[in-house]
């Protein structure tokens, strides 16, 4: 429950005033702090939902694969200039991304993960990580400004750190199953 | 038959999941075409011109006239700043190409294609559009300069055109570079690209008049 309380206090605190301000003023913090901890608040709020209806919601989501899709196709949209820009132009599509994130990315996420199982995850990540990194270069190749509200400057920045985000990304997850394996070896 | 019926309702979810997200991003970036804000906004406004607000302009000499003044003829738009040193030159550079072409006096110099360069600094004064205006040898009239003689109006002209303007952080600005094809009826109905030809731009005013 403890989780339920982090996820709401979390979400509240985003919506702050004075947090979305800071984080939307950047480019790199709109895309890779707000958004992403939007969808951590989604993910923790999880332990709120009731035992039978998590089984119900399992019945529709064998195997993650439609959690998976959601969260990768809710998530794709918010890396688009233009939901960026629409998201600082128009308070109707700034909700709309408060309660998308959570609800379309962060939670489906934490529904699905451990069904999805290592086959699953990795096929997950070798669809996302490189589209993260091919937006991130799109971003610092672009030869004019994508984002109305951005500067020049902050779409290299926020390039670059998608680019970085996806390797380190990859990096972990193909080395973390080596490292839980290698414990387990040592505690036989 | 229970697991297959769960994979059925997998399947099922999915399908919905996949439909209801295509049609979202379909509309949400009109059709796959409009990734960028910037090109949403030329899909809309040549989709549907909109009427731009006849404000009070002042140009480079001091003179007062509104946008309703070119009522009856296309008329090219674009925004600047005088100090600026990125993309405001290449966009004057493109303003000089289509002021000096044969494409934009189709009918001698009575006829010329009127541009016009706003700016959106509060620091630009009608002296310093004037020195602006003579350094890319414009003549103030076929191609005039202005800012809009009440600070007030700045926000609406720039929202109607749908141009956004942010600052540096260095006292200067950023904003989206195009320029504005005004119809004969005072709408604003085509953006192009800065770097389009002054046969384009010619013909695209051309069109707005037929």
């Amino acid at each position: 429950m403890i989780r339920a309380y982090l996820a709401a206090l979390l979400f509240v605190v985003l919506a702050t005033p004075v947090a979305r301000a800071v984080l939307e003023g950047v480019m790199v913090a709109h895309m890779l702090v707000q958004i992403p901890l939007l969808a951590v608040a989604g993910a923790l709020a999880v332990a709120a939902l009731p035992l039978p209806l998590v089984a119900r919601i399992a019945g529709w989501n064998r195997g993650g694969v439609s959690g998976a899709l959601l969260a990768v196709i809710a998530s794709s949209w918010w890396m688009v200039p233009r939901a960026l820009d629409w998201a600082l132009a128009s308070p109707l599509m700034e909700a709309a991304k408060f309660v998308t994130v959570p609800l379309f990315v962060g939670a489906p996420l934490a529904l699905s993960w451990s069904s999805l199982g290592s086959m699953g995850r990795g096929f997950v990540l070798a669809n996302v990580l490189p589209m993260w990194a091919v937006v991130g270069w799109a971003y610092i190749a672009a030869p004019v400004r994508v984002c109305n509200y951005y500067l020049a400057d902050q779409q290299v920045v926020a390039g670059t750190s998608l680019v970085v985000a996806s390797i380190a990304l990859g990096a972990a997850m193909g080395v973390l199953p080596f490292m839980r394996s290698h414990r387990t070896d040592l505690d036989d | 038959m229970v697991r297959s019926d769960g994979w059925m309702r997998t399947g099922v979810a999915s399908l919905v999941i996949c439909v209801s997200s295509g049609a979202l991003l379909w509309r949400g970036t009109d059709g796959f075409h409009a990734l960028t804000s910037e090109a949403a906004r030329r899909l809309a406004i040549a989709a549907s011109p909109r009427s731009v607000p006849a404000v009070e302009l002042e140009d480079q000499d001091g003179r007062s006239f509104t946008l309703g003044r070119y009522r009856g003829r296309p008329l090219v738009v674009d925004f600047v700043y005088t100090r600026c040193t990125s993309v405001c030159p290449l966009l004057s550079e493109s303003f000089r190409r289509l002021y000096v072409a044969p494409e934009s006096s189709p009918r001698g110099d009575d006829g010329r294609l009127p541009l016009l360069s706003i700016t959106f600094d509060s620091l630009d004064t009608p002296a310093r559009l004037r020195e602006y205006a003579a350094h890319y040898r414009a003549d103030g009239h076929s191609w005039r300069f202005a800012r809009v003689r009440n600070a007030r109006d700045l926000a609406p002209l720039l929202q109607a055109f749908g141009v956004v303007v942010i600052g540096d952080g260095r006292g200067g600005f950023q904003h989206n570079a195009a320029m504005h094809v005004v119809d004969p009826g005072g709408r604003l109905s085509r953006v192009l690209d800065l770097g389009a030809s002054p046969a384009d731009v010619a013909r695209a005013a051309a069109e707005t008049s037929r």
